[in-house]
């Protein structure tokens, strides 16, 4: 372990839990517990939770807020209401995306970013870089938040009864502000498994007193090998598979989260407009192998013996189950549903079918 | 604490050999089983192949990744374990009661290389 690896304020409980801990995202993490099988499986029919304390959080303070927040993000936050939280991606002017993103409305001039552990620095420097001509402060606070996620059907009850936080009022991707422990903490309805869950936003100190109470209640702790396999199954993205700097959310069929006609526009909005205009030259599809091997990320993706793409994740279907499923950043001309491709796995060559990326379907608390 | 058999040769790429005259059962270790977490794929040779010591011969994934498998001796396999392409799961139940496959090895002095045991145990550190 190098000595910059950095820890959450977890750390000592996953390696006393007996977690199998490895790199991520510069942080030491826990990949699985009991087993990324299991902890999936509680995701998806009860319960699990998991420290999600080495993703950043960036707070922009000031009268420009709004009109530079939008300025470097994607989707429109304009005139939103408090309390409503926006998934969208901070852009290169080539159209390459920095990192995706989650923002939510604290106040009138007050927008939390919530981004990836592993672009913490790169994000911070990208943002004060750019927010040089806005009247706004940018205060990176990383290190005061831990955060847990807990997730699964059975969340809002856990919730109520384990830590006695009602947010029962909470719809899809809103937030609230609750007293907890003599503190305020960020309560918000989102998530990365597809399920039902809250995203807890609070102090080192309460963080792990929420935790103990948690795992005391037997809710499954879950870690970063399992929240990687339901994102999949539901198809989110993950950045560095199927988001970089050489992807743009276009190319990633996220045009959704890209709002082209917002007012005043957005770094990397022309690069955008021209991709949806003209048709970017690559697209993520979603693949069904015809064979139980494995398509990982970085495969080579074949129509007719020429490489087309590659894989960004692979996985054996645990909730879709016994099939193999890919991501896979392929050439648009090849790209099309019910198209027939094939994936280079070591030395054997295996056929897939182009197939909708929501291998599994969502169940969120609308 | 990982099962290990006696009398079993240990490669540092966690891969077994029990060996019956001239025939080694090549299959991954416990530890390694234990390690990998749980298995859903088990790539395997096909019968009359070669293998070479040192070599990859397959590779054993688990939800999270592919291990690449390499063959403790050389020689030609004689069989594979079948019942690993329906229930992969199978190695995580008993990693040296299912090998992955069988060889007819060509040079029984390569055995020679691996460890015994004892010095694997001391190799995984237990």
């Amino acid at each position: 372990m190098s000595e910059e690896m950095k820890m959450t304020c977890l750390h000592d409980k996953h390696v006393a839990l007996g977690a199998l801990m490895s790199p991520f995202g510069g942080f030491d993490m826990p990949i699985q517990y009991k087993g990324i099988v299991e902890e999936h499986n509680a995701v998806r029919n009860q319960v699990g939770v998991f420290d999600v304390s080495h993703m950043g959080e960036v707070e922009i303070t000031g009268p420009e807020a709004e009109k530079f927040v939008n300025y470097i993000f994607t989707n429109d936050i304009t005139d939103a209401p408090v309390g409503k939280i926006y998934y969208g991606m901070m852009l290169y002017p080539n159209g390459g995306t920095v990192d995706d993103l989650l923002v939510y409305k604290m106040g009138e001039n007050d927008l939390f970013l919530v981004i990836n552990a592993a672009n913490i620095d790169k994000d911070v420097a990208w943002i004060l870089e750019q927010a040089k001509d806005f009247n706004v402060t940018v205060d990176h606070q990383s290190d005061k938040y831990g955060q847990l996620a807990v997730q699964g059907p059975d969340s809002e009850t856990v919730l109520k009864s384990v830590l006695e936080l009602d947010a029962t009022d909470l719809v899809f991707y809103t937030f609230k502000t609750m007293e907890y422990d003599g503190e305020t903490i960020i309560v918000s309805r989102t998530g990365y498994t597809g399920e039902d869950g809250f995203e807890i936003y609070a102090s080192h100190a309460a963080i792990n007193k929420m935790w103990d109470l948690l795992i005391a209640a037997d809710v499954q702790p879950c870690g970063l090998g399992c929240r990687d396999t339901l994102r999949f199954e539901v198809g989110l993205p993950l950045y560095g598979d199927e988001l970089s700097a050489e992807i743009s959310p276009i190319e990633a069929t996220l045009g959704i989260f890209v709002k082209l006609d917002k007012q005043g526009g957005f770094i990397g909005q022309e690069a955008c407009a021209k991709q949806k205009a003209e048709g970017s030259a690559k697209k993520l599809v979603g693949l069904e192998l015809h064979d139980k091997a494995i398509a990982r990320h970085g495969y080579e993706v074949l129509k007719d013996d020429k490489v087309v793409g590659y894989v960004t994740t692979g996985y054996r279907g645990i909730s879709v189950e016994g099939k193999s499923l890919a991501f896979a950043l392929v050439d648009r001309a090849v790209g099309n549903l019910g198209d027939e491709l094939s994936v280079k796995i070591r030395k054997k060559v295996f056929g897939a079918t182009i197939v909708k990326k929501k291998f599994y379907k969502k169940s969120y608390k609308k | 604490m990982s099962k290990i058999i006696e009398g079993y040769y240990y490669s540092e790429s966690h891969e077994y050999v029990k060996v019956e005259g001239n025939m080694g059962f090549v299959g991954i270790t416990d530890h390694a089983q234990h390690e990998l977490g749980n298995v859903v794929y088990v790539d395997m040779p096909e019968v009359d192949d070669e293998v070479n010591a040192g070599e990859e011969f397959g590779a054993v994934e688990s939800v999270k990744a592919a291990s690449d498998l390499f063959s403790p001796v050389s020689g030609t396999v004689v069989e594979v374990n079948e019942a690993l392409d329906d229930e992969p799961g199978l190695v995580n139940k008993d990693a040296y009661e299912n090998w992955i496959m069988k060889v007819e090895m060509s040079d029984a002095s390569e055995l020679e290389n691996l460890m015994d045991a004892a010095a694997y145990k001391a190799f995984i550190g237990e």
